[in-house]
């Protein structure tokens, strides 16, 4: 079949809201871009665990470590889900994890910074899952289809982590002063980098035009945005906190929060590896890797010997 | 008569990714692919709900109860792995269940009858 024609059949398909599947034709931006978009999404899972999993021995109970245990176990599985519909599109997954390495690839920043307190897994929680969600119940909805159905598997999982998270604020919010100064402290320092998740505005987002026209995304970085603010800025008074915005305000004629200027030259900085934890992270992820690589290999050689019993048997 | 079933792994990899134990190169370690279904509750079908890679069978059928079944979705699982899947040509669909299309017959709802029968 001739380009044009295929071309046409594709774009019948996004007009009329028919799913892409892996062995459509698809034309090679598409692909490249689902590539480069659902890999970052699962190299964003699975790097995302590292902050979380610096508090799993130190959380203050048994209740605690198995909740935040179960919950960051979700993380890898959504990282996996979402490597798996990257492979549909033709990229193998050592590639993609040869990309995350290399530094080539990218994962969402927000995991470049620390985790300093207990109250920091609750701030996680609520405000960077609370963000993804956002994020992710749109891409429910996106049009590559393996993208699509893992995104309805993860949001399943989502409101567990959400929920989770606010819980752990709830609690600080009603102990001593000092358990509340570490809950407001938490809010600080994770609201603005949570309001960077959604990425440059949309003036100089680069991808969110194509991606729209494609249907991958279905909302801009600014709308995500602006329906995250509206959603904390109400939850928030239920802790007795405040969200660290002096420009926050609610405008009758929007319906909606206003808030102050993000500071994008922080974001920029991190997003170019001078974030407060680039290094470590990254430096963690090839490090397991490494230690894994025996691991792999000897249960390769393991099924192979199996194998070859199960012949001559 | 055209051939409609042709051979396509899931995901249309090509060769490279044909995944199995006779990898030709032996620097790459990578495990195969395989495809996971699962049935969610006695008395229903096993579906198809992803993939993952996994040096066997075994660590499959355990890698897929850590993946997919965390929240008792599963109450059996089966896998296979993905280079032994045939599946059909989506560019060929139209020709593939053409004859589906036009035996209208085959529905119930082709029949008008009498008022007094059509809940048959
Ligand atoms: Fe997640
Ligand atoms: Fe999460």
């Amino acid at each position: 079949m001739e380009l044009k024609k295929l071309e046409e059949i594709f774009q019948y398909k996004i007009d009329n809201e028919i799913k892409i599947e892996p062995k459509d034709w698809m034309p090679e931006a598409y692909r490249k871009t689902n590539i480069r978009q659902i890999s970052q999404h699962a190299h964003s899972e699975v790097v995302g665990m590292l902050p979380e999993g610096n508090w799993i021995t130190r959380a203050p109970s048994l209740k605690r470590k198995a909740i935040l245990l179960a919950k960051i176990q979700d993380e890898a599985g959504h990282g996996l889900y979402l490597y798996s519909a990257a492979e549909t599109l033709g990229i193998s997954r050592d590639e993609m994890i040869d990309q995350l390495h290399s530094g080539k690839a990218k994962y969402s920043s927000i995991f470049n910074y620390p985790t300093l307190t207990w109250a920091d897994m609750g701030a996680i929680g609520w405000l960077v899952d609370g963000a993804a969600i956002v994020n992710q119940v749109m891409l429910t909805r996106t049009s590559y289809a393996p993208y699509s159905r893992g995104m309805v598997r993860i949001c399943k999982e989502e409101s567990f982590h959400q929920r989770q998270g606010f819980d752990i604020l709830y609690v600080l919010s009603k102990g001593t002063k000092e358990q509340q100064a570490m809950c407001q402290d938490a809010i600080n320092r994770w609201w603005w980098p949570s309001l960077m998740m959604f990425g440059p505005t949309d003036s100089e987002s680069a991808n969110t035009e194509q991606s729209m026209k494609w249907k991958i995304k279905r909302k801009t970085n600014d709308e995500l945005r602006q329906q995250f603010v509206d959603m904390i800025a109400e939850q928030v008074k239920v802790l007795g906190m405040t969200l660290p915005d002096p420009d926050l305000k609610w405008n009758e004629k929007t319906s909606s929060y206003d808030f102050g200027a993000i500071n994008w030259d922080e974001f920029w900085n991190v997003v170019k590896g001078n974030g407060p934890c680039n290094k470590q992270r990254l430096n963690a992820r090839r490090k397991a890797h490494e230690n894994g690589a025996w691991v792999r290999e000897a249960a390769l050689a393991h099924a192979r010997k199996q194998k070859e019993k199960n012949k001559a048997a | 008569m055209k051939n409609f079933i042709t051979k396509h792994f899931y995901g249309d990899y090509g060769e490279i990714e044909e995944g199995g134990v006779s990898n030709k190169n032996e620097q790459n370690i990578a495990w195969p692919l395989w495809e996971v279904f699962i049935r969610s509750k006695q008395g229903l079908d096993h579906k198809h709900v992803g993939s993952l890679h996994a040096a066997d069978a075994q660590m499959a059928i355990e890698n897929a109860r850590d993946v997919y079944t965390r929240r008792l979705e599963g109450v059996s699982i089966w896998v296979v792995e993905s280079k032994n899947i045939t599946a059909s040509n989506p560019e060929e669909a139209g020709e593939l269940f053409e004859p589906a299309e036009n035996k209208i017959y085959r529905h119930p709802t082709f029949y008008k009858l009498p008022k007094e029968v059509d809940h048959m």
